[in-house]
């Protein structure tokens, strides 16, 4: 880099009046040296690149915590994970999270944000409540839950108060609806966020506009489902595309409530890959992780073109 | 607004004192219930079985404490989650991290945002993929492994500096483009080097973007336990890895009278920056998705 500057620093010590007239050439160069990208560079380069890189060569291996020497064998990590249907099962139970997610987060920080979007005190201090969960560790919010949803803990006991006879559901033990549970754990402790970025959305959309259409005579509905969700798009883009890549990577919630389990049936890419990690399967944990990032990418391309046309206009 | 010919009798007639009256007494009942039901019997059921003597922790219930005992457990689970060590180890690896990533990821902002080329172009998008692609957390302990740096703060540090690093590169170098280039002309016409430019004038301007990106972080690295397990796990104490151990241990197995004891007292950190900076904090979080 020393180099490049060298020829430039010359000519501008001797002639400083024709400095002006040669700026246009100097500032790419000179003003914002490229060395000051490096160190950033480099630690990208030793912490996410290399890793990553790493992750297309070893989940081809048989590298495990059982030997020492590691090979390559080529697909056999994915066709092993493919023939006992780990893999597609997993890779199922994730989207299918990250979609009932990205509902119930969305769907509660609607709701919530036009409940509470009058400036009055008690919206003021109930937003504010429910910023509470988002800044709690999401692993103690699994174990809040965990003791909520036990056929013993709080709901059941609640229910059995308000309906007649004992109800003694097992929140966390239905190989089918479980997912959907831990789901709305899951939105319960993000949908604060999502509920003020609704706000914020909401607060743009003028007031000229609105009474406008209160004038013409538009209903509640109608001034809602035709004017603010339109004018909400922004803000419905932003939150379903971070809820959905967000819980695609999800783990706490999940592990501390229900471990992947009953059967299976909740187990996460992240849990699975947790899991063999902790047996010493490191190559498998591998497979699953690269798999995890193959698909992350996949949705992640329309995302990034997306966040790159919004950093623009800012 | 096409059905509004429809409409007119419910809407026109109503002169619009009566009809705030009713829903001004619906809605802050709507508003308290809803904190109540979705937020009160969560955080009744953390502070009601935090202070139960064992016996009646078992079934964690939404019932009162027959005797309060909340000081006795929290110092039970304070001295055996080994939590003083764990709030310090939380510390350790977050604090540094967010300095190298605030500095470091600055630095490659000025000059992604100032100079153009394709090669630049390409990098920026590669350095702020991280956002959304996942760590590679597997490899990731085999490349520490190869350093030396397995199991040790240096190693976490790194790992999480590689993760946000994206995140900072994203904010700041948006901002830095609304930043007229003229002020760090006149700086250098006066002779001073691009490293004075960037410390003296861009770097001090930084400040609310920074500040955006230093609660995400903070927030991201102080809850984070899924990376932690895998590069610290067994080997440094932080607030979540502890709380992980202390629930899944079969020693306390069921112990919800520690469980959420430990959740309390780990929460209460974040509680108290979170009353005093609420404002603040509330703005950043959301600042970089309205923007």
């Amino acid at each position: 880099m020393t180099t490049m500057l060298e020829p430039h620093r010359a000519p501008q010590e001797e002639l400083a009046p024709s400095r002006a007239g040669a700026r246009p050439g100097r500032r790419s160069s000179s003003d914002h040296p490229l060395w000051f990208l490096l160190p950033a560079l480099a630690i990208l380069a030793v912490f996410f690149i290399a890793p990553t890189v790493f992750n297309f060569v070893y989940a081809f291996t048989d590298w495990s915590s059982f030997k020492s020497e590691i090979g390559f064998v080529g697909l056999e990590n994915f066709r092993d994970l493919a023939s006992s249907g780990t893999l597609l099962a997993d890779l199922r139970i994730t989207v299918v999270y990250a979609i009932l997610v990205a509902i119930f987060q969305n769907l509660f920080g609607l709701l919530l944000a036009l409940l509470l979007e009058r400036d009055t005190r008690v919206n003021r201090m109930a937003r504010v409540a429910f910023f509470v969960p988002v800044i709690m560790s999401a692993l103690a919010v699994g174990y809040v839950f965990q003791a909520l949803l036990e056929p013993d803990g709080g709901l059941n006991a609640m229910l059995s108060f308000l309906l007649p006879g004992q109800v003694d559901v097992a929140w966390l033990g239905s190989t089918r609806w479980t997912i959907v549970v831990v789901a709305l754990v899951h939105a319960w402790k993000w949908m604060g966020l999502s509920m003020l970025i609704y706000l914020a959305g909401l607060k743009t959309i003028s007031d000229d506009v609105l009474e406008a259409a209160r004038l013409d005579g538009a209903s509640g509905w109608q001034l809602f489902r035709q004017v603010k969700l339109p004018l909400l798009a922004p803000a419905v883009t932003f939150n379903v595309a971070t809820a959905l890549l967000g819980s695609m990577n999800g783990f706490d919630v999940v592990q501390a409530t229900t471990e992947g389990g009953p059967g299976g049936t909740t187990e996460l890419l992240n849990i699975f890959i947790f899991r063999t990690f902790g047996q010493g399967l490191f190559a498998q944990a591998t497979a699953m992780s690269l798999t995890l990032f193959l698909v992350v990418a996949l949705l992640a391309f329309p995302v990034i073109a997306g966040l790159r046309r919004r950093e623009r206009v800012l | 607004m096409s059905a509004a010919p429809v409409l007119p009798v419910t809407a026109a007639p109503r002169p619009p004192a009566p009809r705030r009256s009713p829903r001004g007494l619906v809605q802050p009942i709507a508003a308290v219930t809803s904190v109540v039901v979705l937020l009160g019997v969560p955080f009744w059921l953390i502070i009601a079985t935090a202070s139960k003597p064992h016996a009646e922790a078992l079934d964690p219930d939404l019932s009162p404490p027959s005797h309060w005992q909340l000081l006795h457990n929290v110092s039970t689970v304070v001295e055996d989650g080994r939590m003083l060590k764990a709030f310090f180890g939380s510390l350790l690896v977050m604090v540094p991290s967010v300095a190298i990533v605030l500095v470091l990821g600055s630095m490659a902002s000025w000059v992604l945002a100032r100079r153009t080329s394709r090669l630049l172009a390409a990098v920026y998008a590669i350095a702020i993929s991280g956002i959304v692609l996942p760590p590679a957390v597997v490899t990731i302990v085999l490349l520490l492994r190869q350093l030396g740096l397995a199991g040790t703060p240096v190693g976490m540090v790194g790992v999480y500096c590689g993760m946000y690093l994206s995140t900072v590169i994203f904010f700041v170098t948006g901002f830095v483009r609304t930043i007229p280039v003229e002020l760090e002309e006149a700086a250098r016409v006066d002779g001073a080097s691009p490293v004075r430019v960037f410390f003296q004038i861009v770097f001090p301007l930084l400040r609310p973007v920074l500040a955006t990106a230093t609660i995400l972080i903070c927030l991201y690295i102080w809850n984070d336990v899924f990376y932690a397990l895998f590069v610290i796990g067994g080997r440094l104490d932080t607030l979540p890895l502890n709380l992980y151990q202390v629930a899944s241990s079969g020693l306390y197995l069921q112990n919800w009278e520690l469980i959420f004891s430990y959740i309390l007292v780990m929460s209460l950190p974040l509680l108290i920056v979170f009353a005093v900076a609420q404002r603040r904090i509330i703005s950043g979080v959301t600042g970089g998705a309205v923007k």
